[in-house]
């Protein structure tokens, strides 16, 4: 047999030291389900949702592919009988453990219909779950056709109070699974330090700081554990609240911040942008990160007191001017200018904000029109 | 960058200097906390114990505008200890003997005279920085913002150089840019003296080339104005006009009180902008413009990587594209500049640009690629001068330590530095559009040591006067443990209490760049 291959499905593939089942599975396209891996951190295992069943000759167990390296003659089922009964499981136990309310979750044995008038009833009336069709464990509880209650005992659903005192990120404790996303891309990958695991035993829960609100802990909000919450514990404020079925189109762009040039998901309803997330988790420069300007300060580009028109100065007071008016003004008095005292004594001062296109013509156009060579901008300010 | 940003987490060593990299490039500083994490050595140097310092193996404090001595400290160590990588010197430098003499005399006691730093800590950091496989230092404009930062850069290149730390994974000299696209707007030739990719205007051939290009005669031989350059001659009445295209300056210039007067002084100013500003309210024409979300194009990062900026909503009804708003202007002035799209726009830009040439948009559709890339088989280039310098050897600079230009004394007993916070952005035009970020950071304040305070009898919360002997604003202070005693720091963003109306505009004289880290100044109580 080949050095370094393994058999998955039935089919065999290569794999380099060091990866684990998973990491060839997803690049070989093979779908292993997961609720806690997050890519460039320590494997948790903590959600054994990726269990894959190995052959006899192998041991014949189930391990969790995200934490078991691959090793050269493994032969893997991802979707074994055995494997599904145990994820439904899984996915059971995690449905139970809080407040899942969506129609496949805890209120399992009553329609959508009640449900939704009764949660419209009590205190949660806000809070139905706002990541209703966006929500990975709700996904492969459809996926899995899992109802909850598994663990045969019924339980009261965790009532936790909700944290919504920052500006950008609401914390839903009680939809929390524990899978550990959050702590490790604060911990692992921003390197951030604000969140981690609380108390013990039944009690664990993410805690920030010394067991506050985000407010009083070290975080920046640079919503990586947002990005990375796989169920509705983590939200951002602002998007994908009452709109949320509106439809949605996603533009691939680079970041208008510092010069860093993060790559970013624009998501844009009714020509208004309203979330971004960080783009690939393999894609330079960023691997998928994004600071707290680049993931929330866009609100600039819809704002309501953009320009919109021409202005012009006239008797000491700007007044609105049409396009045509304006243009023809700049026109004549730089012509005037250019006659009269000379290129150089004009000046232009291009954008370090603007495009490569944009800075290309003001150049251009500097020592093509105006003929000078007085062009800057502000790099060193 | 000389290096990619992936390329920081691999190195050994990591010199951070004159960088607030948390607050700045907050994702960039994430690579940095990585490595160290994993062990790796990261240093950093800066008058302010700022956030990343947290993070770092070793926090050194210079004395603001010190920083070619430290740097000649750490290569005089470097040089009596023999920690230089003589292969290195030998086939790649030249200059060396001049180097090594004025380092000579900067021992780590003398150093420790003029910045502060403590001897032991010039020392040890020198051997780490020598013995370390692979050192890369990434700096701000925290080198560069003095009238001594040529010269500061060119420290960092000496000591980069000194242990053959260039042209290899993990090593570099890495300048971290500000602004999205502060990189292509100088690639592009947003400069007075060059084309685009750095091509120069004094250069026949060149101006030739982009004559025939442009199909125009006469585009002038002799350099222009640096902006800096252009407030004075606006000021004294030589410079007649102005056009501003998406800059603020009336908020991010150093010595605004000299700014009004040199815009106001102007016969014509336009300015092509968002939104309202100070800058566009003294405008005698303003243009509308689209924003980032509603544009098509490239931004090249601070790692030379060209990528793609692509439109995500339609502008508001009114505003055009900036190229657009030119090209109009150019057609009433007698030359046509017409454009279907900013893709042809970038199709000219290759053409003229050797640098770029090899970049398309069709290669950059997913990945972006770092310049220099000659022609469409090249993959781009991630690590500079790996083999050769652009000049061929690289050339030891012999330097020696500059003061700052303005020294405190008994009427402005303190050292001003100002920055950015890392909620706010520049001159807060975009930023504050976010109610969010303006919740987390509402207004200006005064850092200041706990020492300083309680001298001063105050806390953090009071409202104080600060002055320079250009200006005064009133702030409320902020007693920090980031601050150190006699430094005070303030971000520039805020209008209102416009830090830039303290600090002082005297120049590079090569770079002409303001020095708007070092400033003197005095504090009282508001009244």
């Amino acid at each position: 047999m080949d050095q370094n291959s393994i058999t998955i499905n039935g089919h065999v593939y290569q794999f380099r030291p060091g990866q684990t089942i998973l990491d060839v599975a997803q690049e070989n396209n093979i779908d292993i389900p997961n609720l806690c891996h997050l890519k460039g951190t320590r494997a948790t295992g903590a959600c054994r949702v990726c269990i894959v069943e190995l052959e006899e000759s192998w041991g014949k167990k189930l391990v969790s592919s995200c934490s078991s390296p691959a090793k050269n003659g493994m032969i893997v089922h991802t979707e074994s009988p055995k494997i599904v009964e145990y994820r439904r499981f899984y996915i059971g136990l995690m449905l139970d453990s809080g407040n899942h309310n969506c129609d496949i979750g805890a209120s399992a044995d009553e329609s959508w219909t009640d449900f939704q008038i009764k949660a419209m009833e009590n205190e949660q009336k806000e809070e139905l779950c706002p990541v209703w069709g966006d929500c990975e464990l709700q996904a492969l509880a459809y996926r899995y056709q899992v109802k909850g209650r598994v663990s045969g005992r019924h339980r009261e659903p965790v009532k936790v109070p909700i944290e919504k005192d920052n500006p950008f990120i609401i914390r839903d404790m009680s939809r929390c699974i524990l899978c550990g996303r959050c702590v490790a891309a604060c911990n692992e990958l921003q390197v951030n330090q604000a969140i981690d695991y609380g108390f013990r035993g039944t009690n664990e829960k993410i805690v920030a700081g010394t067991g506050n609100t985000l407010m009083t802990s070290s975080c920046v909000f640079c919503g990586e554990c947002v990005q990375v919450c796989p169920v509705g514990a983590l939200i951002p404020t602002k998007a994908f609240r009452d709109d949320r079925f509106v439809p949605t189109s996603t533009v691939r762009t680079t970041c208008s911040f510092c010069g860093v040039g993060c790559q970013m998901d624009v998501h844009v309803q009714n020509n208004k942008i309203v979330k971004i997330d960080g783009a690939d988790r393999n894609l330079p420069p960023n691997n998928g990160m994004l600071c707290v300007k680049g993931r929330y300060g866009f609100e600039f580009v819809g704002a309501p007191d953009r320009l919109t028109t021409p202005l012009i100065k006239k008797d000491g007071k700007q007044v609105p001017a049409s396009w045509d008016e304006a243009l023809d003004l700049v026109a004549e008095k730089l012509t005037q200018i250019k006659e009269k005292h000379g290129s150089d004594a004009m000046g232009v001062l291009t954008s370090a904000r603007a495009t490569n296109e944009d800075n290309y013509i003001a150049q251009k156009f500097t020592r093509a029109v105006l003929k000078t060579n007085n062009i800057d901008h502000c790099a060193r300010l | 960058m000389t290096n990619t940003i992936a390329d920081i987490e691999t190195s050994d060593l990591i010199l951070v200097a004159g960088s607030n990299t948390t607050e700045n490039h907050p994702v960039l500083s994430t690579f940095m906390k990585r490595a160290a994490l994993k062990g790796k050595k990261l240093v950093v140097i800066d008058p302010r114990f700022v956030k990343l310092a947290n993070n770092a193996t070793r926090w050194l404090r210079p004395n603001p505008g010190t920083d070619i001595a430290w740097i000649n400290g750490l290569m005089h160590v470097i040089i009596k200890e023999d920690l230089h990588d003589k292969t290195f010197i030998a086939d790649r430098t030249e200059n060396f003997d001049a180097l090594k003499e004025v380092v000579a005399s900067y021992t780590p006691e003398r150093v420790e005279e003029i910045t502060g730093i403590a001897a032991q800590d010039i020392i040890e950091v020198a051997r780490e920085f020598a013995k370390a496989p692979a050192a890369s230092i990434c700096y701000c404009m925290g080198i560069t913002q003095h009238t001594c930062g040529t010269d500061n850069v060119k420290s960092l290149a000496n000591l980069s150089m000194l242990c053959g730390h260039l042209g290899k994974p993990g090593g570099g000299v890495n300048p971290l840019r500000g602004q999205n696209n502060v990189q292509g707007a100088c690639d592009m030739g947003g400069l007075p003296n060059v084309f685009t990719a750095y091509q120069a205007v004094t250069d026949e051939d060149i101006r030739k080339k982009y004559e025939t290009a442009w199909n125009v005669l006469d585009i002038p031989a002799k350099p222009g104005l640096p902006v800096t350059e252009m407030i004075e001659k606006a000021h004294d009445g030589e410079l007649k006009s102005l056009y501003i295209m998406g800059e603020n300056p009336m908020v991010s210039d150093p010595d605004l009180h000299h700014s009004e007067k040199a815009f106001s002084n102007l016969e014509f100013l336009v300015v092509q902008d968002i939104f309202e500003t100070e800058t566009t309210a003294l405008a005698d024409v303003v243009f509308p413009a689209c924003s980032w979300g509603e544009k098509d194009g490239t931004f090249a990062n601070t790692e030379r990587r060209v990528q793609r900026v692509r439109k995500a909503v339609e502008p508001p009804e009114g505003a055009r594209l900036d190229w657009e708003i030119l090209c109009e202007i150019a057609k009433r002035m007698g030359y046509d500049m017409t454009y279907e799209n900013s893709h042809e726009i970038y199709k000219e830009i290759c053409a003229v640009t050797p640098s770029y040439r090899g970049i398309t948009w069709e290669r950059i559709e997913k990945v972006g690629i770092p310049w220099p890339c000659p022609d469409e088989s090249h993959p781009g280039t991630p690590i500079l001068h790996t083999t050769q310098f652009t000049r061929g050897k690289g050339r030891f600079h012999a330097i020696e330590h500059q003061p700052p230009a303005e020294q405190t004394d008994a009427d402005y007993p303190y050292v001003l530095t100002t920055g950015r916070v890392l909620y706010h952005y520049h001159t807060r035009t975009m930023t504050s559009r976010t109610e969010g970020l303006n919740v987390l950071s509402p207004e200006c304040f005064v850092e200041i040591s706990h020492n300083d305070a309680r001298k001063l009898g105050l806390g953090t919360g009071d409202v104080v006067n600060v002055s320079s002997r250009r200006g005064r604003i009133s702030a409320k202070l902020k007693v920090s443990y980031q601050a150190v005693d006699g430094t005070i720091f303030m971000p520039f963003h805020f209008a209102q209490a416009a830090a830039n109306r303290l600090t002082n505009a005297k120049l590079d004289p090569v770079a002409k760049i303001p020095e708007l880290k070092v400033c003197a100044i005095n504090i009282e109580p508001a009244a």
